[in-house]
């Protein structure tokens, strides 16, 4: 599967969030994107699977345009894992992944479906959580469980808000590990965003680094994982090493923060003066 | 192990999984029959009470011979059993499920479009709305497109109905954070309308007041044949539209971006269930008045045993709003003698402090 973006813009009541991005993502893989908060990672991935509509320009998946596509029909091509869900009215896991097979109610029984539920919730190793209510679980069983409502879709791709935040080290490496393997187990294009760099560095096959509402730099973590480039997108000064074929970062200091320590007066407040400058 | 083992194995955990399921499921259902035959006694039990006691069996049986076409002669005692069964004490009894059913439900279908464990039609100003618009219809003869009659009036309750709900689609728009808002704009609301509901009275003759009074308070006392047909098929479509989408409900108390990457549109599926609901509220609030707390306490209730599955809690929560009102009812009927209490008072007697011991008792803060 081939997810096209060309031109992309995207603005809520006139303040433009995405300008002109353009990228190809192509699967089986699994796909980071990275970018300072705000940039639009978020409003990226809503405007591939429909939440949002662009404004200008096209995402066209499979050669087909996503404006061509109705909800449900995308539903049933792309999974979603939101950054939170809402949980006043918890389910139990099971109807929670059930909700998963929605889009594709038309065809299959309970049964059928419970089939499904059961082989992803074995696959994510959280088959013990099945007959709990959603609101008891941990962040790192709660994150499994969206992740498992997602794969119950049965998408061709799987879009993921922040998996890994909230979770401890040992859940971030589990989940991030665990992504990595489903798109190559269920042959899909998993794309995920994320503020852990070396987490991203470490299991994704290609990172998409967004600075100023576009792309600023595609490839793998190797070519995208850069000093020059983390100074730029993040402004912040880092020392990127090289962990068995993976660059890992070592952040050493903002940079707005040590100019001011150098010259001792104040800079102006706003991050992307500074960043320009450089 | 071998393979063969552990495919075995395999099997077993799923049938495990999938009986535990069944089992989880059955037990809802296995409330709900609880539910259904304890309606049934009381509803028998209300029938054989009142001026001349009737009792269990034979109430039934009249029912029965009531409904195969059996008559009898003027006189009889079993002639007046019929007359007092099904002319006096059965509309009572019928209206009292109906409106239990309707407001169980619109408070439930209310609470997860809002997705705010406080809402329902009373707290959200639907009611107060409704009956602003049953006054204008009585007291001034203000009817939507001047139709007349019981329609002119359910029209108009629908109207002024749809006012508070549309300002607790804007209101829960805009401030997405907190659940509080939506309610404290309904209590807002509320008093707006009452005020108006008030001021129309105080400026229409005295005659009046006191029959509007008495009904805005709800109650049961007044009910005929004449009030059953239209809030039937109110309550029964708009009642078989909710329990037929129980399945969306779920879907759209987990959030809009959920819903939408789950195939169902949000906004438009929001909207049907407010129309439904506020149509539901409007048709009991018509006939009987205000009946505040049930549709509040009920879905809570059922919530609280069988879990938060619409697909459950919605039948769950009408059959139990039905039991609830027929209850009140039955106390407002015999706790005073002779006469009798308004249903709302008994209700609100019941339900505010239900109400409360619900807050103190949820385990999370719904603040």
């Amino acid at each position: 599967m081939i997810i096209n973006i060309e031109g992309l813009e995207f603005g809520y009541s006139s303040v433009p969030i995405l300008k002109d991005v353009t990228v190809t993502m192509r699967g089986p893989r699994f796909i980071s994107i990275l970018g300072p908060n705000g940039v639009g990672k978020s409003t990226l991935i809503h405007c591939i699977n429909k939440i949002l509509s662009p404004t200008v320009g096209t995402v066209i998946i499979d050669d087909r345009n996503v404006k061509d596509i109705s909800i449900k029909e995308m539903a049933k091509m792309v999974g979603y894992v939101p950054y939170s869900a809402n949980d006043t009215f918890p389910l139990t896991v099971v109807d929670t992944v059930l909700m998963g097979r929605h889009p594709h109610s038309h065809r299959g029984t309970l049964d059928s479906d419970l089939d499904i539920v059961y082989e992803t919730l074995d696959m994510l190793g959280i088959l013990d959580l099945a007959m709990r209510s959603f609101n008891e679980l941990s962040a790192g069983q709660h994150q499994k469980v969206m992740l498992a409502r997602g794969l119950a879709q049965e998408p061709k791709v799987l879009l993921l808000d922040e998996p890994t935040s909230n979770l401890d080290v040992r859940h971030q490496l589990e989940v991030a590990k665990m992504l990595k393997r489903l798109s190559r187990v269920k042959e899909i294009l998993v794309i995920m965003i994320c503020h852990d760099i070396n987490i991203a560095a470490k299991y994704s096959d290609e990172i998409i680094l967004l600075h100023g509402g576009t792309v600023f730099d595609v490839g793998t973590p190797k070519e995208v994982i850069t000093r020059q480039n983390l100074e730029v997108v993040y402004g912040v000064d880092a020392k990127v090493i090289d962990d068995e074929g993976v660059p890992h970062v070592i952040l050493r200091d903002s940079i707005q923060e040590k100019k001011q320590l150098e010259a001792g007066v104040t800079v102006p407040e706003t991050r992307d003066t500074a960043t320009e400058a450089i | 192990m071998s393979s063969a083992d552990e495919a075995c194995g395999e099997g077993t955990a799923k049938d495990r999984m999938k009986e535990e399921y069944r089992k989880y499921t059955f037990r809802k259902v296995l409330f709900m029959l609880a539910c259904i035959v304890c309606l049934v006694i009381l509803f028998g039990y209300s029938l054989t009470l009142g001026s001349h006691e009737i009792d269990f069996f034979t109430v039934f049986t009249t029912l029965w011979d009531h409904i195969t076409g059996v008559s009898y002669d003027i006189g009889t005692p079993e002639w007046t059993n019929d007359f007092l069964v099904w002319e006096d004490r059965l509309p009572r009894e019928v209206i009292a499920i109906i409106a239990g059913v309707g407001l169980a439900i619109g408070g439930a279908a209310m609470q997860s479009v809002v997705k705010n464990p406080l809402a329902d039609p009373y707290t959200t100003g639907i009611s107060s709305g409704a009956v602003l618009g049953v006054t204008a219809a009585l007291a001034l003869g203000i009817t939507a497109g001047s139709i007349s009659g019981n329609y002119g009036i359910v029209a108009n309750a629908f109207l002024f109905g749809m006012i508070p709900t549309v300002v607790t689609i804007l209101v829960s728009r805009i401030s997405k954070t907190s659940p509080a808002t939506i309610i404290l704009a309904g209590v807002a609301m509320s008093y707006l309308f009452n005020a108006m509901s008030t001021l129309i009275l105080i400026s229409s003759e005295a005659g009046k007041i006191q029959e509007a009074f008495l009904w805005q308070i709800g109650t049961l006392q007044w009910t005929t044949w004449d009030d059953f047909p239209m809030m039937f098929i109110i309550v029964a479509v708009g009642s078989v539209v909710l329990a037929f989408t129980s399945k969306q409900l779920n879907i759209l108390t987990m959030g809009d971006e959920s819903a939408k990457s789950l195939g169902l549109n949000a906004d438009n599926y929001r909207l049907m269930v407010l129309v439904v609901l506020s149509l539901m509220t409007s048709a009991v609030v018509s006939f009987i008045g205000i009946i505040g707390f049930l549709g509040l306490v009920s879905p809570h209730i059922v919530r609280m045993i069988i879990g938060s599955d619409n697909k459950y809690v919605i039948p769950a929560a009408a059959i139990f709003g039905a039991l609830f009102l027929l209850t009140a009812d039955l106390i407002a009927r015999t706790v005073i003698e002779p006469g009798e209490l308004p249903v709302g008072v008994v209700m609100s007697f019941i339900g505010g402090p239900m109400f409360l011991i619900l807050i103190l008792k949820s385990k999370k803060g719904v603040w």
